[in-house]
């Protein structure tokens, strides 16, 4: 029997019983609609936070003071050493470093005139803005020089300058920080949340500067851009290696940006999976329905069989003719619960602009393959039912 | 062409066992014409089921073209069916959604022919009922007589060696069954071998061989025979349904 003549033999059956054909489907195309509407979302959620890291720089390593880890039972005396400024410049010199930077943070109240805004203060060095990809909308960003050393420059992110000047121009202007007094050098350009920081809502001042003031002998952080994407885990073996040196212990933490990627979109890859989970019960009803629907044509098309039979039909083209229709109703809804689940993430950007919700490719691959899948799975019984009918018997009846 | 030996055929229903057929040996030549009589329950229809390898016996042997089928794949059955037999039924067995055209092609499109050849092949069909007309019609726009020869046209649209009748005109008025039964004669006429079960005497009697058959076994034929009467039958009536 031709393909062709297959298809229009199914789709002639499934005409003839348009309301019961139409309900079919519409099950299916809830389902695969559901499928494809929360695999969107959740693949969504996990690009929005995987872009947040991109922003960050993707060669980045954080090294942190203190160990988070708890493997082995051997103390180190217990102390922990001060991640120093000194530390930042050792590994800012080290081979497979780009550039580095220091991060002290505090948050304190910034003044001009009679205007004040409590932000968090930034603590860095002129590599910061290279390190995070930050671009200054106006003046220049910190200068360069002996970190330990630290001027009175400042540089404001761009909501921090709106609130304080209006629409007077910041630069060369003087801010008090607590009791002391800044000369503002620069402006950001705007930048929005960047994982940890709102960049248009911090001010920005030298790394010396900021741990005199804010009394601490401790870096909060330091970032380190490597030369090469490939060479993350040896520098990161580097980095720890050296601190390890200068203080006797191993007292640090280094993180990848790749590990807390990985750790991130593997919760929110389990998210859409179970999202998908879900959805597919939805799916699996869809296809008891099917089941139904063949199962009451094949009992209401006896007669049918039996005469196709007489005609010289083999049992696996009465297979193949039943499993078609099935094949047909879901595949139909399929395609129909696509395009419904394209409306319904149409909307929901319509809602939130900002979310990045699209069906991935493999969603609608495998939405389709699902339906597929569902029409033959539960397309087979019913179809096998139609071939082991006794063709007298069928055609007894009238 | 059919060769029936010591066939019988038992139903298994519940504990017990139902003989349909009892050792029913019976020879049909090429062309024939042979009417199947018998009350209802005497297993005339069993019988044309098996012939038409729709069931197969349970003990016996039977030969087609010299072939022995009762034992073949159900594979293989099915191509005999589609490719030997032609079948035509009381109530016609028509697929209501299709065009009369259609209908007719059918047989063909399980056996892969091209599209063309098939719907010009129905239409020749077609036109040798003398349905040309109606071709594009569905069933329910047709005569009751209109439909058994659009279904006599998908019996012989394959050119097969035997046509099965059951009850060919049971569902129909006398003119209608009048043209219907001329119809297959005239084929009959033309070399194809004719097998048709009734209970109408009328029918019956238009048959060049009476096989009246009752409780399972063949009462009365002239299969071997040489003393066998061609108006064997008798016109009495044959009891219901």
């Amino acid at each position: 029997m031709r393909f062709l003549d297959l298809l229009s033999f199914a789709a002639g059956a499934l005409r003839g019983h348009r309301l019961r054909t139409a309900l079919s489907v519409a099950g299916v195309a809830v389902g695969i609609s559901a499928v494809v509407a929360l695999t969107a979302l959740g693949e969504g959620a996990r690009r929005y936070v995987v872009d947040q890291f991109a922003a960050l720089g993707s060669n980045l390593l954080v090294v942190l003071p203190g160990k988070v880890e708890t493997t082995g039972g051997a103390p180190f005396g217990g102390v922990t050493h001060d991640l120093t400024i000194d530390d930042y410049r050792a590994i800012a010199r080290l081979q497979r470093v780009r550039r580095s930077a220091p991060l002290a943070v505090a948050t304190d109240t910034v003044h001009f005139r009679d205007r004040g805004r409590a932000v968090p203060v930034l603590g860095t060095t002129a590599d910061f803005a290279a390190v995070r990809r930050l671009e200054i909308g106006s003046g220049e960003f910190l200068p360069v020089g002996d970190p330990n050393q630290g001027g009175n420059e400042i540089v404001l992110g761009v909501t921090v300058a709106q609130e304080l000047f209006r629409s007077e121009n910041p630069l060369g202007q003087v801010v008090r920080v607590g009791p002391w007094r800044f000369r503002v050098v620069g402006v950001l350009a705007p930048r929005g949340q960047s994982l940890t920081f709102n960049m248009d809502d911090v001010v920005l001042i030298p790394v010396g500067t900021a741990m005199r003031v804010f009394n601490r002998s401790s870096l909060f952080r330091i970032l380190v851009d490597v030369r090469m994407r490939g060479e993350m885990e040896v520098t990161k073996k580097d980095v720890e290696r050296l601190m390890a040196e200068r203080h006797r212990a191993e007292d640090v933490t280094v993180i990848t940006q790749d590990a807390l990627l990985t750790a991130f979109s593997a919760i929110l890859n389990a998210l859409t999976l179970a999202l998908v989970g879900i959805a597919s019960v939805s799916l699996a009803v869809a296809g008891v329905g099917i089941m139904n629907v063949m199962l009451v044509s094949v009992t209401e098309r006896r007669a049918e069989i039996g005469l196709l039979k007489a005609l010289g039909a083999q049992d696996r083209q009465v297979l193949a003719a039943f499993l078609t229709e099935a094949v047909l109703l879901a595949t139909g809804g399929g395609v129909a619960g696509l395009a419904l689940g394209a409306g319904a993430i149409r909307a929901f950007v319509g809602i939130y602009p900002s979310f990045p919700a699209s069906p991935p490719a493999w969603a609608v691959a495998s939405a389709l393959g699902l339906s597929l899948a569902v029409g033959v799975g539960f397309g087979v019984w019913p179809a096998r039912r139609a071939t082991r009918l006794d063709p007298v018997a069928a055609l007894a009846k009238r | 062409m059919i060769e029936l030996e010591e066939v019988w055929r038992i139903f298994r229903v519940g504990e017990g066992e139902v003989h349909a057929l009892k050792h029913v040996s019976l020879t049909i030549e090429r062309g024939e014409h042979v009417a199947l009589v018998g009350p209802s329950g005497s297993g005339k229809s069993t019988l044309l089921h098996i012939v038409g390898c729709l069931d197969r016996p349970t003990r016996g042997r039977y030969l087609l073209e010299g072939r022995e089928v009762g034992t073949l794949s159900e594979e293989e059955r099915s191509l005999i069916r589609r490719h030997r037999i032609g079948f035509v039924f009381q109530f016609f067995h028509l697929l209501p959604r299709l065009s009369a055209l259609a209908n007719v092609e059918l047989p063909m499109l399980f056996a892969g022919t091209p599209p063309e050849e098939r719907r010009e092949r129905a239409a020749q069909a077609l036109k040798a009922v003398g349905l040309s007309h109606r071709a594009e019609h569905r069933p329910d726009q047709l005569s009751g007589g209109e439909r058994q020869r659009v279904a006599i046209a998908r019996a012989v649209v394959m050119d097969p060696a035997v046509l099965l009748a059951d009850e060919p005109t049971g569902n129909l008025d006398r003119a209608s069954a009048g043209e219907v039964m001329e119809l297959i004669e005239r084929m009959n006429a033309r070399g194809l071998t004719l097998v048709v079960v009734t209970h109408d005497p009328a029918i019956a009697g238009r048959a060049k061989r009476v096989i009246r058959m009752d409780d399972g076994a063949i009462q009365r034929s002239g299969v071997r025979g040489p003393g066998f009467e061609p108006r064997a039958a008798s016109p009495e009536s044959q009891g219901g349904g």
